[in-house]
């Protein structure tokens, strides 16, 4: 079966025509058969043919054991049959595909639109809507429980707090949720379509804002596949400094995240000084490049600022210190019974669930799924240096808020080595050439909340014909509405913030 | 019990000094820029072809400016020109009354005229405000919340982010107005009761910034909510929780009228 596929690795540029075009019922059985295998689909996309009718539709599955990824392509108009019938974690990527290029993917157990966004072709509505271009999210079949004593509960888009808009529509029986559906899509900003054409100018501010809590996870994806297609390696030093940028934007989320949850359980002490301690990783980016949240710092080639030894030095310390107050902080809400009672066995997924559902980051190793791009498709300075995976099997709140306190551990202790003990030498290559024409890339990294996906595929003049984003949350959403099943309706906020995922990186 | 009251000695005070002291910085953190046509070579646009935004105007001329609403501090115009006809101090002062005030050349700073007495004297002690993300990356909101944590306490000023729009007094808008937000971007400013003012954090929300353009965003509040005025724009990709609270202030007539000068 896997003879079928094209084997690749994580940032390894090749010519776009070299992935095998396969008919539909072969492109099903091949994807389907690598899943089976222990496969997991990083990407499912569409791109439109130069030439001839019909959406070339590209699946990247990531064999995470040999750290390799297979891929192959169907063209397809019209309908085609669903991998997600068989396969729940193909089903966003399907709902994708019916939006943007009217294609039906049949026997798609929950075939509604995903981002509201306007399609990509003139064709038939895939949802049979008279104007899908004027439909804005909410516009939408709900799903709905019907009973006695049933009812309905519908929050957002605009929420209590500073949050990202987004939809949720709860059906409860008392306090309990038998289900919730999630709605998305108010976030919709165009950022594929804006980065086609490019790269530019503009690319790379693109990348950083296409979830700007993980600006530095998205821009080093970015780069990599840039830096890939021109042939430009970045230098030793600058893939050092780029390891710490994303280890310290890990930490400042991770310690975030912790502040959140012990506030949503009202355990005040770590919700107050785990968000104040945040705030020293935010500021320990800033030293760096002058933006809190890594902005500016990547370039394609490398980075744009450079540590001296001493600077180098005295962030090493400042990001030790943070860490060992952070921890003690973050210590106090898991050595609390009661705080830790409201976590424990609160939204669980269990390992099949998040199996099924293809959860990446955080959220899948607290569910017992041993994956993390850094170590099964490691790239820049992760190829030498190995940050130990960490996993949880409980699948609950409490085991990703575990994960978040032990990724810290490990990446605060990677940072501040990394710091220690800079390559020598530039920190930019010299200016690089054009992109490699007709090619394909996809450039893997992983963020604070899993696995960040860009796939570029460059036209005959070595421009992006076609840039697909996969965030993380793409991912895991679904997750989150899942563990709310026969969850508490007063648990959702807890349980959203154990995942904190992104509307943005979502919505595009 | 003990452990969480060493913790908190182990902590101190964490609240900065400002406004009654001058706020600190990274050595590398990128304020107000400031154009010198004076340095520029004849003919050369070099700092306006690599800007990601188009937030330079004029280069190269005596008219030069550079659009604060548009700017995402990146740094690419400083590093594109050697002879530093653009660069970039560490003011932290970027918010506005008027999209013209965003325009800056020279070195003088940008500050916040107060509101009118009428509108102080209402809102002056305690403002209330609904934030509304209308296509921000989560950048914008994070430095918002941050506003309210121990280190900057909006709280200690009467000012306070409130999960209903019928207990506000204004609304903070981020992120360039998506069309899937447009509505409910109308019905939240509409349900909060006048008077009501209105903030456009980040250059998103202020210009479109790096979505400006795109067939799916209204680039920022004004084309989001139209008809409506905007009463405080403050820049930044993101701004800086400080230079959210010095908008704020200033617009609250909280600060005086030129101090605390980063420089």
């Amino acid at each position: 079966m896997s003879g079928e596929l094209l084997e690749t690795w994580n940032g390894e540029t090749v010519e776009a025509r070299a992935v095998p075009v396969l008919p539909k019922e072969r492109f099903r059985e091949a994807v389907l058969g690598e899943l089976r295998a222990g496969g997991r689909l990083s990407a499912l996309f569409g791109r439109p043919r130069a030439s001839a009718a019909g959406v070339l539709v590209t699946a990247v599955v990531a064999r995470d054991g040999e750290g390799k990824l297979a891929l192959a392509s169907s063209v397809a108009d019209g309908a085609f049959p669903s991998l997600a019938a068989e396969a729940p974690c193909a089903q966003a990527f399907e709902r994708e595909l019916a939006e943007q290029y009217g294609l039906r993917p049949e026997g798609h157990p929950w075939l509604k639109p995903l981002r509201f966004e306007p399609p990509r072709r003139a064709v038939r509505d895939a949802f049979g809507r008279a104007d899908p271009g004027a439909t804005i999210p909410g516009e939408y079949p709900f799903y709905a429980v019907e009973g006695e004593e049933v009812h309905e509960m519908a929050v957002g888009p605009v929420h209590a707090g500073i949050i990202e808009p987004g939809h949720f529509r709860f059906q409860c029986h008392g306090e309990r949720v038998l289900h919730l559906e999630i709605v998305l899509g108010y976030q919709h900003r165009g950022v594929e379509a804006l980065l086609e054409g490019g790269p530019d100018r503009r690319s790379l501010a693109l990348a950083e804002s296409i979830a700007g809590d993980t600006a530095v996870g998205h821009a080093l994806a970015h780069v990599k596949a840039r830096e890939s297609l021109a042939g430009r390696p970045p230098p030793a030093r600058a893939t050092a400094l780029r390891g710490v940028a994303l280890e310290l934007e890990r930490l400042a989320n991770h310690v975030g995240d912790l502040a959140a949850l012990a506030s949503d359980v009202g355990f005040l002490p770590t919700a107050s000084f785990c968000g104040a301690s945040r705030a020293d990783f935010l500021n320990a980016l800033a030293e760096i490049c002058g933006n809190r949240f890594g902005r500016g710092l990547l370039a394609p080639g490398g980075v744009r600022f450079d540590l001296d030894q001493e600077a180098a030095a005295a962030l090493a310390a400042r990001v030790r210190g943070a860490w060992a107050k952070a921890k003690a902080a973050a210590g106090l809400l898991f050595d609390s019974p009661s705080a830790r009672a409201r976590l424990e066995g609160t939204g669980t997924v269990s390992r099949d669930l998040a199996l099924a559902l293809g959860l990446v980051g955080p959220a899948a190793r607290a569910s017992g799924l041993d994956l993390d791009v850094r170590r099964d498709h490691a790239f820049g300075i992760y190829r030498f240096v190995h940050v130990p995976v960490v996993l949880a099997d409980g699948g609950d709140v409490l085991a990703r808020a575990w994960i978040r306190l032990l990724e810290c551990e490990r990446s605060a202790a990677m940072a501040a080595d990394q710091l220690e003990t800079l390559p020598e030498g530039e920190v930019c290559a010299p200016a690089g050439g054009a992109l490699a024409k007709d090619a394909l890339v996809v450039s893997l990294v992983e963020g604070w909340r899993g696995e960040i996906a860009h796939v570029a595929v460059t036209d005959a003049v070595g421009r992006f014909a076609r840039y697909k984003i996969v965030d993380p949350s793409f991912h895991n959403w679904l997750g989150l509405a899942m563990a709310m099943r026969d969850g508490q309706i007063s648990d959702f906020p807890l349980c959203n913030k154990s995942f904190d995922l992104s509307y943005a990186g979502h919505d595009l | 019990m003990i452990d969480i009251l060493k913790l908190r000695l182990r902590h101190g005070r964490q609240t900065v000094a400002f406004p009654r002291g001058a706020p600190r910085f990274p050595e590398r953190f990128r304020g107000r820029p400031v154009a010198d046509p004076a340095r520029c070579g004849d003919g050369c646009a070099a700092c306006a072809d690599a800007c990601p935004t188009e937030a330079i105007l004029d280069p190269g001329r005596a008219s030069m400016s550079i659009d604060l609403g548009r700017c995402l501090f990146c740094g690419d115009c400083e590093r594109s020109c050697p002879p530093g006809a653009v660069r970039f101090t560490g003011d932290h002062r970027l918010a506005a009354r008027s999209r013209e005030a965003l325009l800056v050349s020279r070195d003088e700073p940008v500050l916040v005229a107060a509101l009118e007495e009428r509108m102080r004297r209402v809102l002056g002690r305690s403002l209330k405000l609904r934030q509304v993300s209308a296509g921000g990356c989560n950048g914008c909101e994070a430095e918002l919340n941050a506003t309210g944590n121990i280190q900057f306490d909006l709280g200690r000023f009467g000012v306070q982010f409130v999960a209903s729009p019928r207990h506000a007094d204004g609304i903070v808008v981020t992120g360039p107005v998506t069309d899937n937000m447009r509505l409910a971007l109308r019905e939240t400013y509409e349900a909060v009761p006048p008077p009501r003012l209105v903030i456009a954090v980040g250059a998103c929300a202020i210009s479109g910034g790096v979505f400006r353009g795109s067939p799916v965003v209204s680039d920022g509040a004004e084309g989001g909510l139209l008809g409506v005025p905007v009463d405080l724009f403050v820049a930044g990709c993101p701004p800086h929780p400080i230079t959210v609270l010095d908008g704020l202030l200033r617009l609250l007539g909280a600060l005086p009228a030129a101090d605390l000068n980063a420089g």
